[in-house]
């Protein structure tokens, strides 16, 4: 027990030593200080404030990112608007990664420079690793709902979105009601964005299906039974909607959270969006930072500057809803043009709990493939 | 180089080098291919063996393999094992059919070299752009398909069978039709006209010839290729995932959905039984495939 606080303690010392020479290197000069409180830093105040933030983060001068491909929620901007406004310098790993990829990469390359400093990982995957997680609150903490964030910090959502079917509206008729889909017009032309046993966006899709059919959170019954008559009626497509089948007309109607459906807006100009106002399934990802991150105070300064009105400017811009976008709406600080090309949606959005979303795994992963047969 | 090199052309014989005293080496020019097997085959077989006995808190458990008779496992093993079964058998027909179709042409003739080297590439062809390539053809959105429908030909009238099993069976063909003419050509190359001139001589009616000459030579070499196309589609991944989506049909994507589930599906030891039957299955394939090679080199 001696020996094994001694070792404890001689760890922390050497860390310390590390940070404190990493400080150095860097030239920060009177950084030095603030940095050393970096890794455990719950605020900026911790830190000596914003700006003894940003010295430090400068003195770092490097940021380990993990899984932002550039074309996702806008993030090619958001990362050159980081590195333009503070200097410090990213190094993007893995951009088409997955959740899991991110927080096996905290674990396996924990404190050497090249494990990543922050991650951005779907609910499931956040929940079932604050373990691995540093708590920070940003400045704008008190935005964002209680529902949406873990008390301490630990994790904390970021952007996201609405379930909604997107449909082509030059080969199917407009979509006003779920019940629509089992028109003759519609015949094997409605798909998912993936495997529900797999895919968060497909189970959330099978969920949005079961809310506008009656069903509740607690039940996905109602949704997976939802797409077996669909199935029977013969408009449900097996294959997987990307933007390729989407192009080409294969898969016309699609479940898929609003803001990526809106993007295909793009390859196909009648593409609309529609979400159901009975039926309003929000799905956000979540913000944290690793408690191993190699630089614990670039890592803060980035979160600052995603939930600034900036950074969340710059994620509205790419078609994702940010976390505070109610609260910059009414301080007027929201970018209007971005936000008024976002699907519109009317009503009481609703959220899945984790024991939610966990039985609503359960009974999919039971019953999906027998129903679909 | 030269002692290295020559026992191991003596030690096969047994004959004692230098008084008997030698080292043996003639096991040294098989290390690079027995490290090769040994870290890519034998190792990952290995570790999976393991894991598939090991639950989430990596403690014993023999669950993994109960849960092997899951109503979905058990359909994705059956209709893997008819897939497969269903493309290797019409590969092998009409790939034995073209291959027989060239071999009786010049033995240098273009039409031979233009589709030996064509069955070399499509063999190869599959995953998503194969997929793809059929979507955009033959697809519910497809160009063929939407002439045939203008003129009165709605081949998905019943229904999108191209995302059904008999899609993926259409699909598979396209590259177990050439990998049977890869296989299949050099036994058949191997039939010299000398027997059939024989046989001819001696009175035997074409009938008598392919079945008492060439149909026994042929039948081990064509059942043989028949193995090979199997394995070759049992273990497909990314041409039917991109196909059908919903419901799995295969094991392979059995495997996907247990490794790599972000809503919480996520048992990897599971995962890796079914590996573990997917390698039974395609080991007790090879062992039948290997003991038809030796028949089919007995009779060459």
């Amino acid at each position: 027990m001696k020996l094994g606080s001694l070792t404890r303690h001689l760890g922390l010392a050497v860390v310390a030593l590390v940070v404190v020479a990493a400080c150095g290197s860097g030239g920060g000069g009177g950084g030095t200080a603030s940095c050393s409180a970096a890794k455990t830093a719950k605020s900026a105040a911790d830190c000596g404030g914003m700006d003894a933030l940003v010295k430090a983060a400068q003195a770092e001068g490097k940021l380990n990112v993990i899984a932002l491909p550039r074309d996702w929620a806008n993030y090619g901007a958001i990362l050159d608007g980081f590195h333009a406004k503070y200097g410090i310098n990213i190094t993007s790993d893995n951009p088409d990664g997955s959740s899991q990829q991110e927080v096996d990469a905290i674990k396996q390359l924990g404190s050497t420079s090249r494990g990543p400093d922050v991650v951005d990982v779907g609910m499931a995957v956040a929940l079932a690793n604050t373990n691995l997680f540093a708590p920070y609150k940003v400045a704008t903490w008190a935005d964002v709902l209680d529902s949406q964030k873990e008390s301490t910090g630990l994790w904390i959502q970021d952007y996201g979105g609405f379930m909604s079917i997107g449909y082509d509206s030059s080969k199917v008729p407009a979509i006003t009601s779920i019940d629509d889909l089992f028109g003759s017009q519609f015949k094997g032309k409605v798909a998912l964005n993936g495997n529900p046993k797999q895919a968060n966006a497909a189970l959330n899709g099978v969920m949005m299906a079961n809310l506008a059919e009656g069903g509740s959170l607690d039940d996905v019954s109602k949704g997976v039974d939802f797409f077996k008559r669909l199935k029977a009626a013969g408009n449900f497509s097996k294959t997987q909607a990307t933007t390729a089948t989407v192009k080409n007309g294969t898969t016309p109607v699609v479940f898929d959270w609003d803001y990526l459906s809106a993007a295909h807006g793009k390859d196909v100009p009648t593409w609309k969006v529609f979400v159901p106002n009975n039926a309003i399934l929000g799905g956000y990802y979540a913000q944290a930072i690793s408690k191993d991150a190699p630089h614990p105070a670039a890592a803060r300064l980035w979160e600052e500057y995603l939930y600034s009105d900036e950074g969340q400017n710059l994620w509205l811009a790419g078609l994702a809803r940010p976390v505070r976008q109610a609260a910059m709406q009414k301080s007027g600080k929201i970018d209007a043009a971005a936000a008024a090309k976002l699907p519109p949606v009317n009503g009481t959005p609703q959220f899945m709990s984790d024991a939610q979303s966990t039985a609503a795994k359960n009974y999919v992963v039971a019953h999906w493939d027998a129903a679909i047969a | 180089m030269t002692v290295a090199g020559s026992p191991a052309v003596t030690t096969s014989v047994g004959r004692p080098f230098l008084g008997g005293r030698r080292l043996p080496l003639d096991w040294v020019g098989a290390v690079p291919y027995l490290t090769y097997v040994g870290l890519f085959l034998v190792l990952p077989s290995v570790i999976i063996g393991i894991g598939a006995f090991l639950d989430a808190n990596n403690a014993f458990t023999l669950d993994n393999f109960r849960n092997l008779s899951r109503s979905y496992v058990v359909k994705a093993t059956i209709d893997t094992t008819i897939v497969s079964a269903v493309t290797a058998l019409l590969g092998a027909i009409f790939g034995a059919i073209l291959a027989y179709a060239i071999v009786t042409g010049s033995p240098n003739g273009l039409l031979r070299r233009l589709t030996v080297s064509a069955s070399g590439v499509l063999a190869q062809f599959g995953g998503v752009t194969l997929a793809f390539a059929f979507i955009a053809s033959i697809g519910p959105a497809g160009f063929v398909y939407l002439f045939a429908q203008s003129h009165g030909l709605d081949f998905y009238k019943n229904g999108i069978w191209l995302f059904e099993l008999p899609g993926v069976e259409l699909v598979y063909l396209y590259f177990q039709i050439p990998l049977m003419v890869l296989v299949f050509l050099p036994a058949l190359d191997g039939i010299k006209p000398q027997w059939r001139e024989a046989a001819e001589s001696l009175g035997g009616t074409t009938w008598h010839y392919w079945r008492h000459v060439a149909g026994p030579l042929l039948f081990p070499a064509f059942l043989g290729s028949v193995l090979l196309l199997f394995a070759n589609a049992f273990s497909a991944y990314a041409t039917v995932n991109a196909l059908i989506n919903q419901g799995q049909p295969v094991l392979a994507q059995q495997i996907a959905g247990a490794l790599s589930s972000e809503v919480g599906a996520y048992e990897p030891g599971f995962a890796k039984a079914i590996a573990i039957e997917m390698i039974i299955i395609v080991t007790l394939v090879t062992v039948l495939y290997t003991l038809l090679q030796r028949r089919t080199a007995r009779w060459l």
